[in-house]
């Protein structure tokens, strides 16, 4: 069962860079989408998974007995899904009040929007 | 402790400062000089217990683990800097009420002045390196402040940065310095490494730290090549260039030499690179000063050639020398001190500085004329002022120096000539010349003489009476720097020997120097020493070139192409990996087949494809679609895996993203073909060789063996200490609650944003849907 999960991490990695490194802005976003993916397994990975267990105490019982997953990993996780999920809505909405106002779906074509913040100010736009 | 309590009742006093001009307005002043004389008071009466040898203390551990403490001592050498700077201080403050009247933000002048005070005094009771390297940089800052006072005018904000970027500019390196002597010294406090100076001195690292610390001290006493911002730093108003920029806190420097004197001091080095530059600074002050015509100007420059002397004192590194250091540091702050409140008083009557212009004020301001003779003639060094007294001892100490007595001398001689022509270009037209004189449009009052007066007197008063100094100041402060118990007797008349001699010399050269720029006024204005002098614009040139290399490389790193960044980053992380991997050498065992299960390979086969269709796919929905199994399927691995927890929302995370994907799709852009082949095939290879290398590192984190203090401890303490069975929801909601409440803020905030966003009227005035 471990030679599976790293090549799941290392496909959703490679995958996702290539799509953060298009230039259409739906692609980016769903490139950090599936970075988050990659990344989440790849912490899941450092729980050591000897075991499927999940760590809940039996209702009888006080402590946990004999072996179960590591829960630290997996707590992590769990805020890192939340928190991912806020960033690529944000991202998501972002490209599309960029797309409806500007009409611009090009990254190269904003690259320039720290040297030109003073120009924008200006027009009054975004 | 009263120390801390004295130092903090400046900087409160400083605060309130704006407030308390807003009830008084015109009395402010004064009121607030009542507070630096109540403190010479205090270092007044201190003088008997300095003169046992006994100092106040105070220390304060500031920074546990570095061994920092936040502590004061005040002994000789610290009471005598003190005592000028609260005195002078006190009489700045009442000139000052006068001298800037009603005009704007004088509240806040005054804020600024005490800030100054307040960091002085602590520049000077600092015991401990760290302590005065904080108050060392807020003399600057509090002197930046001061400088750029007028900060309408472009001038004054150019001297003000550029005094800022020297001085500052040196206190880092005096940083670097006082690291490395604590380093090597074993600490940061004077006491300590007082005992330890043999021992620094013969360390390799000697005279990298002496240099450090020289460039610190020659920045803010205004040495050569350093000089050039004091000058313009008068564009400060004039009581600033009487207190900070004269008698004070350019004389940083020196109080520091004299301060490290026991540690690093009485060595070759030190006498050569410090008598040197102080040699050096000495004359070119006094030659750039006689060409001046503006009355600050000279002063300026005048004090230059005072700061080399000192510096100069202090690199020949004997007792004659320190003795007539300190009480050339008494005297030039006092003539200065007078100088620049009368030049401030004349300006402030008459509306000129420029000594072309200035004529017979003996009639108009009697009283400023007098005390312009006294610290004039103090300047020239003539008897019975204090002034006289120090030149002799000045002379006998270069006299007595180690190594090139006689250039020394005589470079003495030729700045003192300078001098005497100096004091009698500041006195005699302004003074005595012309009948009309020049118009007074309102004469000095009260406050405005008051200064002059006392400082001016000063100067006569111990120069009849030297031995009053002698026992209650000089010796404690000798002793402070040499650590032996020295007698000093002053006197004006020695009988006739080689330093009188001199004297004479030194007069008599001074006068035809004089009678000189007078016939040949046209002759001593023109360029001279040009290079020298160039330093000035030489700064700007740097600072132009500087500020143009760091806007090259800032647009070089933020090119705002994103695409680059990433290509930065993920070479820059495969780089590191790679390197990582091909170093260590780590036993890879490749994982027997046998254990990969059936439902594994499922899931392995889904991501892949949907991975291959999110990347080669036209369509955008498709793509989302792609996302949504990759999703499904990264649940259905932690559900596999002992995770329900992390299943459960990821499903519903998963389900709610695709929702909200394919409600903005039909706002979003098509995909279209965008980079070409090469491109993407570069774009491909790097992807792939970053993911595949993080494959193989996840293969090797699994065979590690991770330590688990912290999911053991959570585990055995789920139920016993948080009541709760479910340890992953225990950790999230107890005992990593803080970090849930983190992840909410940021959930919070992100939707406060998407709301904006949302919410923003577009360009055309509707707003969007």
């Amino acid at each position: 069962m471990q030679l599976f999960l790293p090549l799941i991490i290392g496909i959703l990695f490679s995958a996702g860079f290539y799509l953060l490194l298009r230039r259409n802005l739906l692609k980016v976003i769903l490139g950090i989408a599936l970075v988050a993916h990659a990344a989440n397994l790849l912490i899941f990975t450092m729980g050591g998974l000897k075991t499927t267990r999940p760590p809940i105490i039996a209702e009888s019982k006080k402590m946990i007995e004999g072996l179960v997953t590591d829960p630290l990993p997996q707590a992590l996780i769990l805020t890192a899904i939340v928190i991912g999920f806020g960033v690529q809505v944000f991202a998501l909405i972002l490209a599309r009040r960029l797309y409806q106002q500007t009409g611009i779906s090009d990254i190269n074509a904003v690259k320039n929007s720290d040297v030109n913040t003073e120009q924008v100010e200006k027009d009054g736009s975004l | 402790m009263e120390l801390l309590l004295m130092l903090l009742a400046v900087f409160a006093l400083a605060a309130l400062a704006p407030l308390l001009y807003s009830f008084t307005r015109g009395n402010t002043g004064w009121l607030l000089a009542i507070f630096p004389f109540m403190l010479t008071a205090y270092l007044l009466l201190n003088i008997p217990q300095t003169m046992t040898g006994h100092s106040v203390q105070f220390d304060w551990m500031w920074i546990h683990g570095l061994d920092i403490h936040l502590a004061f001592y005040l002994d000789g050498l610290s009471l005598i800097f003190s005592i000028l700077v609260t005195g002078i201080g006190g009489l700045i403050l009442l000139f000052t009420g006068q001298y800037l009247g009603n005009a704007g933000l004088i509240g806040r002048f005054y804020s600024y002045l005490l800030l100054f005070m307040g960091s002085m005094l602590g520049l000077l009771w600092a015991s401990d390196l760290i302590t005065l390297f904080v108050f060392w940089e807020l003399t600057s800052i509090s002197s930046y402040l001061l400088i750029g006072y007028n900060h309408e005018d472009e001038q004054s904000r150019r001297a003000a940065l550029q005094a800022l970027l020297i001085t500052a500019g040196g206190g880092l390196l005096l940083l670097a310095g006082f690291l490395l002597l604590a380093q090597i010294g074993g600490s940061f406090s004077f006491h300590i490494l007082r005992s330890s100076g043999r021992s620094i001195q013969h360390h390799a690292l000697y005279p990298l730290i002496l240099i450090l610390i020289l460039f610190g001290a020659f920045t803010k006493s205004a040495q050569f090549p350093f000089h050039f911002w004091l000058p313009n730093a008068m564009k400060a108003p004039t009581p600033v260039s009487a207190f900070l920029h004269s008698a004070t806190m350019v004389k940083a420097g020196i109080y520091l030499l004299a301060r490290l004197n026991p540690v690093l001091g009485q060595t070759e080095l030190w006498h050569m690179l410090i008598s040197t530059t102080g040699a050096v600074t000495m004359l070119m002050g006094a030659i750039l000063a006689i060409r001046q015509v503006d009355l600050k100007k000279i002063l300026a420059y005048s004090t230059i050639s005072a700061l080399g002397t000192l510096v100069l004192l202090m690199g020949l590194d004997t007792k004659a020398a320190f003795k007539a250091a300190l009480v050339f540091l008494l005297v030039h702050s006092f003539y200065k001190g007078a100088l620049f409140m009368i030049t401030g008083a004349i300006d402030h009557s008459t509306g000129s500085r420029d000594i072309r212009h200035l004529s017979n004020l003996k009639k108009s301001m009697p009283m400023l004329s007098v005390s312009l003779i006294l610290a004039s003639f103090s300047l020239a060094g003539l008897p019975p002022l204090l002034g006289f007294i120090s030149k002799e001892l000045v002379y006998e100490a270069k006299l007595q120096a180690p190594n090139a007595a006689w250039l020394i001398t005589s470079f003495g001689v030729l700045a003192n000539m300078l001098m005497v022509a100096l004091a009698a270009t500041i006195v005699l037209r302004p003074v005595f010349s012309g009948k009309s004189g020049v118009a007074v449009k309102h004469p000095p009052s009260a406050f405005l003489l008051v200064g002059p007066i006392i400082l001016s007197a000063l100067g006569l008063v111990v120069g009849l009476y030297p031995q009053m100094i002698a026992a209650s100041l000089l010796e404690p402060a000798l002793i402070a720097i040499q650590a032996e118990v020295t007698t000093i007797k002053l006197a004006l008349w020695h009988g006739v020997n080689p330093v009188l001699l001199l004297s004479l010399l030194t007069f008599l050269g001074g006068v035809i120097i004089y009678i000189l720029t007078r016939l040949y006024p046209d002759h001593f204005k023109k360029p001279l020493l040009s290079q020298v002098m160039k330093a000035d614009t030489m700064y700007d040139d740097a600072l132009d070139k500087f500020l143009k290399l760091a806007k090259q490389i800032t647009l070089f790193i933020q090119h705002g192409n994103l695409r680059y960044y990433l290509f930065v980053t993920l070479l820059t992380i495969s780089g590191l990996l790679l390197f990582y991997l091909l170093t260590e050498q780590m036993a890879i065992t490749l994982p027997v087949l046998a254990e990969i299960r059936v439902s594994d390979m499922t899931l392995l086969v889904l991501i892949l494809l949907s991975a291959l269709m999110m990347v080669l796919t036209g369509s955008r929905i498709l793509a989302i679609v792609a996302l949504g199994v990759i999703g499904y399927a990264v649940a259905l691995i932690f559900f596999s895996y002992g995770a329900p927890d992390l299943a459960m929302t990821q499903f519903s995370i998963e389900t709610l993203s695709i929702i909200v994907f394919v409600l903005v799709l039909r706002k979003l852009p098509k995909f279209s073909r965008l980079s070409g082949r090469l491109s993407k095939t570069r774009d491909a290879f790097i992807a792939l060789l970053l993911g595949g290398i993080i494959t193989v590192i996840s293969f090797l984190v699994m065979h590690q063996q991770p330590t688990k203090e912290a999911s053991t401890f959570f585990t055995e303490n789920s139920y016993t200490a948080a009541k709760g069975k479910n340890i992953v929801n225990v950790i999230l909601v107890d005992f990593r609650a803080l970090d849930t409440l983190g992840e909410i803020t940021v959930l919070a905030i992100a939707a406060i944003g998407i709301v904006g966003m949302l919410k923003l009227k577009n360009q055309k005035g509707t707003s969007s849907p």
